[in-house]
């Protein structure tokens, strides 16, 4: 695994069209452009400015052989207070990795106030305000991808989920009832494989896999790739199916019209609390996989409540993806979303 | 682990501000409800840093406490996690601090 960026090299991240079969890296434009430049001069490490010599390093005159040292008959306070005016004030005061250890460390019993003012101050330091946004370039490539979703009247739909939820089940499904409808489109996110995006091609559907690689979530420069080899027509609906994960997707705008949870009754009931970013980042929750309600020990309304008191306005939909329970109301919300999110 | 990614991030956009000159320390404001866990961007930061104008950077991470306003009342509501429940009786609050994710400053000679 590269240490610098943590990217292991048996995972490129890559885009993978199964339009045309074709794959694209994202490792060239992705944020991996930290070029790992660890080889070049160390600019600091070596001949630091100051190790121009130390005046008082050695010699202080004064440090051995006192002569007054023994046996003062005047009992006065030391009155030789010979003060070495040699003030180090090291302004670069952090991490002097040569440490020059002043050796005149061994106690002066008498106070002589050594202040010699040898300044190394090659240049002084500057502090310089920042107060920037840490996640500023993806939310900038994300608004990009919004503006370009808006400017094709695309309804964009970032579907997050844990892995095993029904997210690929869910779009199938979907896709299959809607097919006559609306044109359906899909990015698919996962870490590896080609095994989703095979069963959205099943259904006809146009769709690109993005394979993250080691990454656990995508971003908007992910996206924007995905989209450039996707090519979504006009007036057609987009669901980015994302990496299986409550938590980063929840952090990484994408440029989506909204987020839609799915939440399997397989699950614990509490997960919308134990994960609340996802949950309240998300406009509809999907709780999927109701057909198994009977067999389970799944607090439907428990979860509909942590759900609403991490996003008192979430919608909740209940429905099973495998039986077709409640997917009526699932397309009805989406038909209106679509309709109004184009006014 | 995004805080890696995140971390990455701190480091291109103080590298990019910071010219050719070095940096010493760097000063981020993370907020409780922000889902960044400060002890994993600082177990990043030295890894990220190695060998850029951040190598042997100090670290400061402000952490900044939750607070929410309630939509119904108005009232200003501690919060310690995203959800909470206004005196009022009310759950519809929305976070106005807690989520910050910033590089504040950074100091360099």
């Amino acid at each position: 695994m590269c240490t610098t960026c943590g990217c292991s090299d048996d995972a490129k991240p890559q885009v993978i069209n199964l339009q045309t079969g074709r794959s694209q890296s994202l490792l060239p434009e992705h944020s991996h452009e930290h070029e790992h430049s660890h080889s070049h001069e160390h600019p600091h490490s070596h001949e630091h400015p100051h190790d121009h010599e130390h005046p008082h390093d050695h010699e202080h005159p004064h440090s051995h052989e006192h002569p007054h040292s023994h046996e003062h008959p005047h009992d006065h306070a030391h009155s030789h207070d010979h003060e070495h005016p040699h003030s180090h004030e090291h302004p670069h005061s952090h991490e002097h990795p040569h440490d020059h250890e002043h050796s005149h460390s061994h106690e002066h019993s008498h106070s002589h106030e050594h202040s010699h003012s040898h300044e190394h101050t090659p240049q002084k330091s500057k502090i310089i305000q920042l107060e920037e946004q840490i996640l500023a370039k993806n939310d900038k490539l994300a608004e990009r991808n919004r503006g370009w979703f808006q400017g094709s009247k695309i309804l964009a739909l970032n579907l997050v989920a844990s892995p095993g939820a029904g997210k690929t089940a869910l779009l199938e499904r979907t896709i299959q009832d809607l097919k006559n409808k609306v044109t359906i489109s899909v990015i698919e996110g996962d870490q590896a494989t080609v095994n989703d995006a095979k069963r959205i091609q099943n259904t006809g559907a146009k769709v690109v896999q993005i394979n993250t690689g080691a990454g656990c979530h995508l971003d908007a420069e992910m996206l924007a790739l995905g989209l450039k080899q996707l090519q979504p027509e006009n007036n057609s609906i987009l669901f980015i199916e994302n990496v299986g994960n409550l938590v980063c997707p929840a952090l990484f705008d994408l440029g989506e019209d909204c987020k839609i949870a799915i939440l399997s009754v397989t699950e614990g009931e509490d997960k919308p609390v134990k994960y609340p970013h996802m949950f309240q980042a998300a406009k509809v929750l999907l709780l999927n996989k109701v057909d198994l309600l009977p067999h389970l020990n799944f607090d439907i309304e428990a979860c509909k409540k942590y759900a609403l008191s991490v996003n008192p306005k979430i919608r909740i939909l209940e429905v099973s993806a495998a039986r077709g329970d409640g997917l009526d109301d699932w397309y009805k919300w989406l038909q209106e979303y679509q309709l109004s999110s184009r006014n | 682990m995004h805080e890696l990614g995140i971390t990455q991030n701190i480091v291109a956009i103080v590298t990019e501000r910071a010219g050719n000159l070095k940096v010493n320390r760097v000063k981020l404001e993370i907020g409780k409800l922000s889902a960044i866990v400060p002890d994993a961007i600082r177990f990043c930061f030295d890894l990220c840093a190695k060998d850029t104008l951040l190598d042997g950077a100090i670290l400061e991470i402000v952490e900044i406490d939750g607070l929410g306003k309630c939509e119904s009342c108005g009232a200003a509501v501690p919060l310690s996690v995203l959800a909470g429940l206004c005196n009022c009786g009310s759950r519809d609050i929305i976070c106005i601090a807690g989520k910050e994710l910033k590089i504040k400053e950074m100091e360099v000679a």
